[in-house]
C-alpha cells in the first residue's frame, strides 16, 4: 500500500507543484493519475521513490514512511518506466534490462536468463537481445522499458507517460499488453497520464487531478463516468460533449451504440434484455465526495436504459 | 650550406649523423613527448576530476569556466619566463606552464562530456537506483568520453607544439635545434627543428582522433 498524507511541494522560487494531496493506494491495484500539465501528477508519482521529497507531508510504501529510507536502495526495489523509454543509448536491450538486478548484485548470467523471459513476457522478439536502443522502434524501446522495469521483480511499478511517445495504434497494443501482464503480475502500478482514455484502460482507480495536486475525483472509470463529481470532471472526461454518452440503435436486428453525434461506436454484446449499460450521466452533478459512490445521483443519463 | 634555407633543412635531416646520439632527433623527440605527456598528465590529474564534478553536479561552472578562460589567456612564453626566474633553470618551470596551458581544453572536454549526456537518460538511469558515482562512470562518462578525448587531444596538441619551450630554460626536447639555431642563425637547423615538432603535433593529433572514434559509444551512432 502507498500513502500519501498531506504532501506539499514548492520549489525554490516559489513555485507551487502540489499543494496538499492525501491519498492511499491499495496493493496490487492499477491507479491512474491523470490531469492537464501543471497538475503535480508526474512530481506526486516521482515522490514515491524519492526522485522527488515532500516540502512537507508524508509519502509511505506500507506505513513506512519513504523518508526513512536509503533513496538507491528504494529505487533499485521500485519499477520505473518513463516517457520515450530512458534506456541507456550505449547499452544493448539485454543489458538495459539487466540494469537493476545487476545493480543489486544478481549474478550477470542469472539476471541475462530472466531478462530473456522477460522479453517474451512483454513480446519482445528474442533476436533484439543484442540491439542497441537507437536500433528498435518506438514500441519497441517501450517494451524494453516496461522489461526493465520488472527486470528486479519490483512489488511497485512506476509508469509516467510510457506509452506517451508512441503513435496511436502502437499505443494502444501497449496499453492491451499492460492490461494483460497486470492480470498475471497484479503489481502495484501507478501509472500518470494526461490521456484520459488511457487512464480508463488502465486503472483500476483513476484519480483526476485539477492544477496543484487537487483531487477533483477518485474513483473507478465506471464510477466517474457514472457520476462526474463536479463540471471539471465532467468537461475532463468528455462528458459534456457527449463524448461518453451513448445510445443504441437497432439496425439490421442488432443493437449498435451510438455517440451524441451519431457515430457509431460498437455493437452491443450479449442478450439484449441486458442492463443498460448503454448510458452515462453526462454534465450532471455528481457527489462532490473524492469517493465517487457509483454515480447513484448522477446516472441519470438522457437515454434511458433498454 | 645551401642557399635555400628549406632544402638546407632537409639535407639537416638527412644527415645520419642527427639521428643517434645523445642530442640526436630520437632522442631529443622522446624528450619532448616526454614533457608533452607530463604536462598533460599533471593537468589531467587537476582538471579532469574538477571537470567531471563541475558536468555531473552543474556546481561552480562560472568559475570553472571563468579560470580556464583565464589561464587560456596567459601567454606560454610568459609564463616560462616568470617561472624561471622563480624555480630556476630546469625543467619545473616549463613544466608548470605546460600544465597551465593544458587545463583549459582539459577541463573543457571533461565538463562538456558530462554534460552532453540527456539529461532524460540521466534520470532514467537514477530513478533505476544507480549511485551518483555509478551514473557518472556507467552512464556520463562512457557517452561522453570522444568529448573527454577531445579535451586531451587538445591539450596535447598545444602542449607539444609549446614544448620546445623547454629548450629556452636550458631542458631538452626538440626545441634544442630550434634556439641553437636561432643563437648561431643555423636557419636550416631551425627550419629542421620546427618541421620535427610540426610532424609530431600532426602524428599526434591523428592518433588522438582515432582514438576519439574508438571511444564512441556504441549503439549511439545510427547503425
Amino acid at each position: 500500500m502507498i500513502g500519501f498524507e498531506n504532501v506539499r511541494k514548492e520549489y525554490p522560487g516559489g513555485t507551487l507543484a502540489v499543494e496538499d494531496f492525501t491519498l492511499e493506494i491499495a496493493s496490487r491495484e492499477a491507479v491512474a493519475l491523470v490531469g492537464t500539465s501543471g497538475s503535480g501528477k508526474t512530481t506526486l508519482m516521482r515522490m514515491i521513490n524519492r526522485m522527488v521529497d515532500p516540502t512537507s507531508g508524508r509519502v509511505t510504501i506500507d506505513g513506512e514512511d519513504v523518508a526513512a529510507m536509503d533513496p538507491v536502495r528504494l529505487r533499485r526495489s521500485i519499477g520505473y518506466v518513463m516517457q520515450a523509454s530512458g534506456l541507456l543509448p550505449h547499452r544493448t536491450v539485454l543489458d538495459n534490462i539487466t540494469t537493476v538486478p545487476v545493480l543489486r548484485g544478481t549474478a550477470k548470467g542469472e539476471a541475462r536468463e530472466r531478462a530473456r523471459e522477460l522479453m517474451d513476457t512483454v513480446g519482445l522478439d528474442p533476436e533484439l537481445a543484442s540491439r542497441y536502443p537507437a536500433q528498435l522502434s518506438g514500441g519497441q524501446q517501450q517494451r524494453v522499458g516496461v522489461a526493465r522495469g520488472l527486470a528486479a521483480d519490483p512489488n511497485i511499478l512506476l509508469m509516467d507517460e510510457p506509452f506517451g511517445a508512441v503513435d496511436p495504434i502502437v499505443r494502444e497494443e501497449l496499453q492491451s499488453e499492460l492490461q494483460r501482464l497486470q492480470r498475471d503480475l497484479r503489481k502495484t502500478i501507478v501509472f500518470v497520464t494526461h490521456d484520459i482514455d488511457e487512464a480508463f484502460r488502465i486503472g483500476d482507480c483513476v484519480v483526476i487531478l485539477r492544477p496543484g495536486g487537487r483531487i477533483a475525483q477518485v474513483g473507478t472509470p465506471q464510477e466517474i463516468l457514472a457520476g462526474p463529481a463536479d463540471d471539471f470532471v465532467a468537461s475532463f472526461v468528455g462528458a459534456d460533449r457527449g463524448a461518453r454518452t451513448l445510445h443504441v440503435e437497432r439496425v439490421d436486428g442488432r443493437d449498435v451504440v451510438v455517440d451524441a453525434d451519431g457515430r457509431a461506436a460498437g455493437v452491443l454484446a450479449g442478450a439484449p434484455a441486458g442492463g443498460g449499460n448503454g448510458s452515462s450521466g453526462a454534465g450532471s452533478r455528481g457527489t462532490g465526495s473524492h469517493r465517487a459512490d457509483g454515480g447513484h445521483e448522477g446516472g441519470r443519463g438522457q437515454e434511458p436504459p433498454r | 650550406m645551401n642557399e635555400n634555407p628549406f632544402l638546407g633543412a632537409l639535407e639537416w635531416l638527412s644527415d645520419p649523423a642527427r639521428w643517434t646520439g645523445p642530442s640526436g632527433i630520437p632522442l631529443r623527440t622522446a624528450e619532448h613527448l616526454g614533457y608533452t605527456a607530463l604536462g598533460v598528465l599533471v593537468a589531467a590529474l587537476i582538471a579532469v576530476p574538477v571537470g567531471l564534478y563541475v558536468g555531473h553536479t552543474g556546481r561552480f561552472k562560472g568559475l570553472a569556466v571563468g579560470a580556464a578562460g583565464v589561464a587560456r589567456a596567459l601567454p606560454t612564453l610568459g609564463l616560462v619566463t616568470l617561472f624561471a626566474l622563480l624555480v630556476g633553470i630546469g625543467l619545473t618551470a616549463p613544466l608548470l606552464s605546460f600544465v597551465i596551458l593544458a587545463i583549459p581544453s582539459l577541463l573543457a572536454g571533461a565538463y562538456s562530456a558530462v554534460e552532453s549526456a540527456d539529461p532524460a537518460t540521466v534520470d532514467a538511469a537514477r530513478a533505476q537506483g544507480m549511485t551518483e558515482w555509478q551514473i557518472l562512470t556507467r552512464v556520463e562518462l562512457p557517452l561522453g568520453m570522444p568529448l573527454l578525448v577531445g579535451g586531451v587531444r587538445g591539450a596535447t596538441v598545444q602542449v607539444v607544439a609549446t614544448a620546445m619551450l623547454a629548450a629556452y630554460v636550458g631542458s631538452g626536447g626538440l626545441g634544442r635545434y630550434i634556439f641553437q639555431g636561432l643563437g648561431s642563425q643555423d636557419y636550416p637547423q631551425m627550419i629542421a627543428g620546427s618541421l620535427l615538432v610540426i610532424v609530431l603535433a600532426l602524428v599526434l593529433d591523428l592518433a588522438l582522433l582515432l582514438l576519439q572514434r574508438a571511444t564512441a559509444p556504441r549503439g549511439t551512432a545510427a547503425a
